[in-house]
C-alpha cells in the first residue's frame, strides 16, 4: 500500500509544487494507515536531492534517470507513473495542478481506472469507503465536494492551496526501471523558453498585477520594481495583453491563467467578473485605484483609493524599508 | 478534425443552487458554448482546414436535445462543417470522453481539439482522457499550432513561466487557449447555413462514472474591505505583514 507522488523539476532542481504534494500525500497516507510515501522521479535528479524529500514526508523515492525523460511526453511520464502505482499498490496517487499535472492526471485516470479530481483546495475527507475532495469550481465562484468511487484515487492540487512546511527526514532513493523506453515518446521538444530569473507567475506566492489604469508600456517600471522588491511575480489584466503592454503568458482571468497567491496586488485595474474569474482564489487581495466606484474594491481585503503613480513610488520604498528591517 | 465543444454557463451568470446545494440552479442562467472551445480549439481547426484546402471540421457534443440549439448551432454558424452530439447527460469527465472516444474510434479523426478548461467544473480533464483511451499523443494548453499538409505539427505550449516548443505528428489531442486563434462572430450566411448543416445523434454507449458531486458550497463573503489612506500608503505595508501575515 502506498501514496504516491509525482516529482516535477526543472533541469534536475525540483519545484515547489512537488513538496506540496508531497505534505498533501502524507497527509493522506497517515489519515489511511499507509505508511508510505513513494514518489516517481523521472529523469535526472541527484540523489540528495530526491533524499530531501524526506523532509516534506516522502519515504521512498523510485527514480528512473533514463534519458527518455528528457523529452516531457504526456503519454510515457503516464506510462511509468502507472507502472509506480501498480508495483507499490498505491491507492492514492497526488499530483499537482501545474503544466505537467494537467497533462498527466487525466490520462493516468484512464489507465488506472481511477477517479480523478484535478486542482483540490483541501484534504480529502475519507470515512470508511467514502472519499470525498473539495475543489473550487464555476471560476471560483463555488466549491463543490466530489466523491471518488474507484478503488484507486488521483488527486491534482491547487498550487499554493497548502503551505509548505520543512521537516526533516530523509527518503531512501532506489534506482527503478520505469519500463518506458524510447518508441512510447512521440513528442519531440525543440526548445523550452523560460524567463528563469523571474518567479514563474502560476507558482508565485506574490503577484503584483496592473491594467489600463497605468496608461502605457512605459509606465510599468515601477511594477516591475514593487515586484522585485518583494519578491513578486508580475501580471496584467486582459486589456493590457491585448494590446501588447505585456506578454500573453501575464494575462490573470478567465480567458487567462487563473493563480491563486497568498497576495494578489491590482493596480489601476477595475475588476470586471472575467478578470475577478482568474484571481479570487487569491488569499489576501489588494487594490489601488483611483476610482473609488471600481468593482475590485468589493472583491478586495485592502483597498487604497488613490493615484497609482503617487502611491507606487512610496509602497517599493516602504517595501524595501521593511525588507531592511527583517532582513 | 474533431472539436469537442461544452455548455457553460455566460461568464457572468449568478451561481446560485437548489436541493440543499446539491444541483445547480440553472434558472435564469443564459448558456453559452464555452469559451476556449469556441474562441480558440473551433476557431484554430476552420483555420486549419482553410490553410490546408481540405478536410472537414465536426464538432461533438455530449449532452440533451437543447444544446443543438444553444451551443451546435452556434458552432456550426461559425464554421464547423457537421455536427455529432452524444445523446446523455455529461455525467463526469470520464464518461464524457468515453462518449467522445467510443465515435472518434470509429470515425479515425487527424486531429482532435478541446479547449484548455470548461468555465464551469473547470476539470481540464477531457483531452487527456480522450488521449489515453485513444492512445494518442497529448499536447494540453497549447497557444500556438503551425502543420502541415502531411500533418506534421509545430506547437507552443504553456509550461510555468515560459512556453515548450514541441514537434508531433497526426493523430494527436490538443488543447487550445488564448492564443491558438481570435475569436470569430457568426456572419449572416453563417447562421443561415447552420440550420442546413447536418447534426447527427448517436446513443451513448454504457459507461460507469469515477466521480460524483456530493453538494456545493458558496464561498464565505469577503469581509469588508479595508481602506488605506492614500496619505500614508506605507500603513499597507506594516497590515500585510501583522495582520494578513502574507509579507
Amino acid at each position: 500500500m502506498s501514496v504516491l507522488i509525482y516529482v516535477t523539476h526543472a533541469n534536475g532542481v525540483i519545484k515547489k509544487s512537488t513538496f506540496e504534494t508531497a505534505l498533501y500525500a502524507r497527509k493522506v497516507a497517515d489519515m489511511l494507515g499507509t505508511a508510505d510515501v513513494v514518489a516517481v522521479s523521472l529523469g535526472n535528479v541527484s540523489q540528495a536531492e530526491l533524499a530531501a524529500l524526506g523532509n516534506y514526508g516522502v519515504t521512498r523515492v523510485l527514480a528512473d534517470n533514463s534519458s527518455v525523460f528528457t523529452q516531457f511526453d504526456s503519454a510515457a511520464q503516464t506510462k511509468a507513473l502507472a507502472n509506480a502505482a501498480t508495483a507499490t499498490n498505491a491507492q492514492v496517487v497526488v499530483l499537482s495542478h501545474n503544466s505537467a499535472g494537467k497533462a498527466i492526471a487525466p490520462r493516468l485516470s484512464v489507465r488506472l481506472k481511477a477517479g480523478l479530481v484535478t486542482g483540490a483546495i483541501d484534504l480529502p475527507v475519507i470515512s470508511g469507503a467514502s472519499f470525498t475532495v473539495k475543489k473550487s469550481v464555476f471560476s471560483g465562484k463555488a466549491f463543490a465536494n466530489y466523491a471518488i468511487h474507484t478503488p484507486v484515487k488521483i488527486v491534482s492540487v491547487s498550487p499554493n492551496a497548502f503551505p509548505v512546511v520543512k521537516g526533516s527526514g530523509s527518503a531512501t532513493v532506489e534506482a527503478w526501471q520505469s519500463g518506458v523506453l524510447g518508441a512510447d515518446v512521440k513528442v519531440t521538444v525543440k526548445e523550452v523558453k523560460t524567463m528563469s530569473d523571474k518567479v514563474a507567475l502560476p507558482e508565485a506566492e506574490l503577484v503584483v498585477s496592473a491594467g489600463r489604469g497605468m496608461k502605457g508600456p512605459e509606465n510599468w517600471g515601477m511594477i516591475e520594481e514593487l515586484a522585485d522588491a518583494l519578491g513578486a511575480a508580475t501580471a496584467c489584466s486582459r486589456p493590457v495583453a491585448d494590446v501588447h503592454w505585456r506578454p500573453h503568458h501575464e494575462h490573470v482571468g478567465q480567458t487567462g491563467i487563473a493563480i491563486s497567491p497568498n497576495l494578489y496586488i491590482a493596480i489601476g485595474i477595475s475588476g470586471a467578473i472575467q478578470h475577478l474569474a482568474g484571481v479570487n482564489s487569491s488569499k489576501v487581495i489588494v487594490v489601488i485605484n483611483k476610482d473609488p466606484e471600481a468593482p475590485f474594491f468589493k472583491a478586495a481585503d485592502y483597498g487604497i483609493v488613490g493615484d497609482a503613480f503617487e502611491i507606487v513610488p512610496r509602497l517599493i520604498q516602504a517595501v524595501k524599508t521593511f525588507k531592511a528591517q527583517n532582513a | 478534425m474533431l472539436v469537442c465543444i461544452s455548455k457553460t454557463p455566460d461568464t457572468t451568470s449568478k451561481i446560485a443552487f437548489t436541493d440543499n446545494f446539491t444541483r445547480f440552479d440553472t434558472s435564469g442562467v443564459t448558456f453559452i458554448v464555452n469559451p476556449t472551445d469556441e474562441w480558440y480549439a473551433l476557431v484554430r481547426a476552420i483555420e486549419v482546414k482553410e490553410q490546408l484546402q481540405t478536410g472537414s471540421v465536426t464538432v461533438i457534443n455530449v449532452g440533451p436535445k437543447e444544446n443543438e440549439s444553444v451551443v451546435i448551432q452556434k458552432a456550426l454558424a461559425i464554421g464547423a462543417d457537421n455536427a455529432v452530439r452524444i445523446d446523455a447527460d455529461a455525467a463526469d469527465a470520464f464518461f464524457v470522453a468515453s462518449q467522445i472516444a467510443a465515435h472518434a474510434q470509429q470515425e479515425q479523426y487527424d486531429l482532435i481539439f478541446t479547449g484548455k478548461e470548461t468555465i464551469d467544473y473547470n476539470g481540464s480533464g477531457i483531452g487527456g482522457m480522450l488521449a489515453e483511451l485513444l492512445d494518442m499523443p497529448y499536447l494540453s494548453l497549447a497557444n500556438h499550432m503551425v502543420i502541415d499538409a502531411a500533418g506534421s505539427a509545430t506547437i507552443t505550449r504553456e509550461i510555468e513561466g515560459g512556453v515548450e516548443v514541441v514537434t508531433v505528428n497526426k493523430p494527436f489531442v490538443i488543447s487550445a487557449q488564448k492564443g491558438m486563434a481570435e475569436q470569430r462572430i457568426p456572419n449572416m450566411r453563417g447562421i443561415m447555413s447552420a440550420r442546413t448543416k447536418p447534426v447527427k445523434v448517436i446513443a451513448p454507449v454504457s459507461v460507469d462514472t469515477y466521480t460524483s458531486i456530493v453538494n456545493y458550497q458558496l464561498p464565505p463573503a469577503r469581509t469588508e474591505v479595508k481602506l488605506i489612506d492614500p496619505e500614508n500608503p506605507e500603513t499597507l505595508i506594516k497590515l500585510l505583514h501583522e495582520e494578513a501575515k502574507v509579507i
